[in-house]
């Protein structure tokens, strides 16, 4: 179909050519989009459509379905697993945009120093560990946090004499901790690299200013630079609420498929995972899946709000 | 703290001079220890991956990093991942697997992109309007009617179940769509005068217009296809279809008497190839990165 449209003139004869030339302009965009709107029928918009129907039966493998009404989302309410899942991701999603934003947010006002040099070797030494995709993070973390032989325990027991024995990936209570320390090495410098850009798009005269009128640098910060880039903190806040809550590989790969003792590291995507593709209830599998896009749209209404409320108060 | 180069000097040469531009003050040097500190932090667990890929779990305990003395670096678990595991076979794989999909969505997103962009047709605005909706959910929505579709298709076990639903991210296209916006509707309308087929214009004229997005691109799906756990995990079944990071996690892992060095070579393996792309794409792929980030 491509060889027939690549040179049309050569292939029609010179009278006929002007109603063959429009046809082909006329039926160009459909040709241009069709293969990728076949595909996106048959593998987006079906299987969202089917998983509405799904969130409301029970399916026992891909072939016994009954009908449930709302009895998956009355049954998920209380299921002890779901609300350890989402209490899970809830705290690695705080973590992420309370702990670990602020923290790239400084990197990047210390890596947009006018007098800093190699900036852009330390920017590519601090983006170095997104290179490395959350599956890799989660073997490189196995090997990294064992007891007595990984890196960081025994870096732990070099700087503060702590036990290298410490079971960080077998401890219900030192789970949380890890995956938030592995994804700050991932992510600060990654979301540096947002703000960064941000700030380099600020005028540097809007400090200048600030400072001649008198505000110190703490003033300059919440005056000048952070109404300046929010816009980009905006977007950085949303999407990495969205990439939290959709935490799934890294604590897989870490856990080796499990969610740790006591379910310490199960989070909504896992248990998801685990309801529909170890148990078999394709069904409420596909509940979870909405109650969490739910959830999601929430969250980004809410930040949307909270973001126009702190506009209207300038 | 309030030292600040001079602005007008600094607009000029792009670069801060002046009185205090350069000098190092105790206040700039502890921040460059400070940050030479967090580099450290962040590039010490990639070395010690690569130390550890050539240690014996013997010298593992015993060296931090790589053994010196009576022991010496050892290329056994490469051997062993290669011969006891197969592990060629793996990446061979991803790597088939990984440019067809690039390949694939390179040319879904950019030539949808290109009718969305530059031509008005019937269904346009409610095509883009479901996209756009479609865009906000969670990928993991569509795991378990796929995976249903699959079954019912006769795809599960093969490269189509993880190809024919990877292909149809509707992110791309917007992506593509933006960038081709701006190119001029007079280049496009000199092209159709000089005899240019359509196809021709999005081949000769669009593509090589936007072709600093399609690097970008490139790269973005191609780590993204690279890195894909859940859907060939779910696909997958036998192990000489395994893709790496399925090997790794299903007959590699941590089996057996606690194979360290095994795990960190195969992992080195599985690291590199993005990390070699993208030193060759590193500009591209940063502008792509914030492109519509700043703009927006």
């Amino acid at each position: 179909m491509p060889e027939m449209l690549e040179n049309p003139v050569a292939d029609i004869a010179p009278q006929k050519s002007y109603a063959a030339w429009r046809k082909q302009q006329r039926l160009a965009p459909y040709l241009f989009v069709s293969p990728f709107v076949i595909l996106f029928t048959v593998f987006g918009i079906y299987p969202i459509l089917k998983s509405l129907y799904l969130a409301f039966h029970c399916t026992n493998g891909p072939r016994s379905v009954v009908f449930m009404g709302l009895d998956n989302f009355l049954f998920l309410i209380s299921d002890p697993d779901f609300r350890t899942a989402l209490k899970n991701t809830a705290t690695f999603a705080f973590f992420s945009v309370f702990l670990q934003l602020p923290l790239a947010l400084g990197l990047a006002m210390l890596l947009n120093s006018t007098w800093l040099r190699g900036r852009n070797v330390f920017r590519f030494i601090f983006f170095a560990p997104n290179l490395v995709g959350q599956v890799f993070v989660g073997f490189l973390g196995l090997v990294i946090f064992a007891p007595r032989y990984g890196l960081f325990p025994r870096f732990l027991n070099f700087v503060a004499g702590v036990d290298p024995g410490i079971k960080w990936l077998g401890d219900e209570s030192y789970i949380m901790p890890t995956l938030v320390l592995l994804s700050l090495w991932m992510y600060v410098g990654y979301n540096s690299i947002y703000f960064l850009a941000a700030l380099q798009s600020v005028d540097n005269e809007l400090h200048e200013a600030a400072a001649v009128d008198g505000a110190s640098p703490w003033q300059q910060f919440w005056h000048v630079t952070v109404p300046a880039i929010k816009p980009v903190i905006l977007i950085v806040v949303i999407m990495s609420t969205i990439g939290s809550f959709q935490l799934f590989e890294l604590p897989f790969t870490l856990l080796e498929g499990t969610g740790g003792p006591n379910k310490a590291g199960l989070t909504l995507v896992m248990y998801l995972y685990q309801s529909g593709f170890e148990v078999g209830n394709l069904g409420y599998a596909s509940t979870i899946g909405w109650t969490l896009t739910l959830i999601l749209m929430a969250l980004s209404l809410v930040q949307r709000r909270v973001s126009g409320a702190v506009r209207g108060n300038e | 703290m309030n030292e600040r180069p001079n602005a007008i000097s600094m607009r000029i040469s792009g670069e801060p001079v002046g009185y205090n531009a350069g000098a190092l003050t105790p206040a700039r040097a502890l921040l460059y220890v400070v940050l030479i500190g967090l580099s450290l932090f962040m590039l010490a667990p990639l070395l010690w991956m690569v130390c550890a890929a050539f240690k014996t779990q013997k010298d593992m305990f015993a060296y931090t990093f790589l053994p010196y003395g009576d022991s010496q670096p050892t290329t056994q678990n490469f051997v062993d991942l290669f011969i006891k595991y197969k592990f060629g076979r793996n990446l061979l794989n991803s790597f088939f697997l990984t440019c067809t999909a690039t390949t694939v969505s390179l040319v879904l997103a950019s030539l949808g992109g290109f009718a969305l962009a530059k031509y008005e047709f019937a269904g346009k605005k409610p095509l883009m309007f479901v996209m756009l909706a479609t865009m906000m959910i969670p990928s993991s929505v569509l795991l378990a009617p796929s995976y249903e579709l699959l079954v019912n298709m006769g795809l599960m076990n093969t490269y189509w179940g993880i190809l024919l639903p990877g292909a149809v991210g509707a992110f791309g296209m917007m992506l593509f769509r933006q960038a081709m916006l701006s190119v001029p509707d007079d280049l496009i309308e000199a092209a159709r005068l000089d005899g240019c087929s359509e196809f021709g214009i999005y081949w000769n004229v669009i593509m090589p217009v936007v072709r600093p997005m399609s690097g970008a691109f490139c790269l973005m799906a191609f780590m993204a296809n690279w890195n894909n756990f859940l859907m060939p995990m779910i696909v997958l079944q036998s192990d000489s279809l395994f893709t790496v990071p399925i090997a790794l996690s299903q007959t590699i892992g941590l089996t057996g008497d606690n194979q360290y060095g095994l795990l960190m070579a195969g992992t080195l393996l599985g690291v590199m190839p993005p990390a070699v792309l993208f030193f060759i794409l590193q500009q591209e792929f940063i502008a792509g990165l914030t492109s519509g980030a700043v703009k927006g």
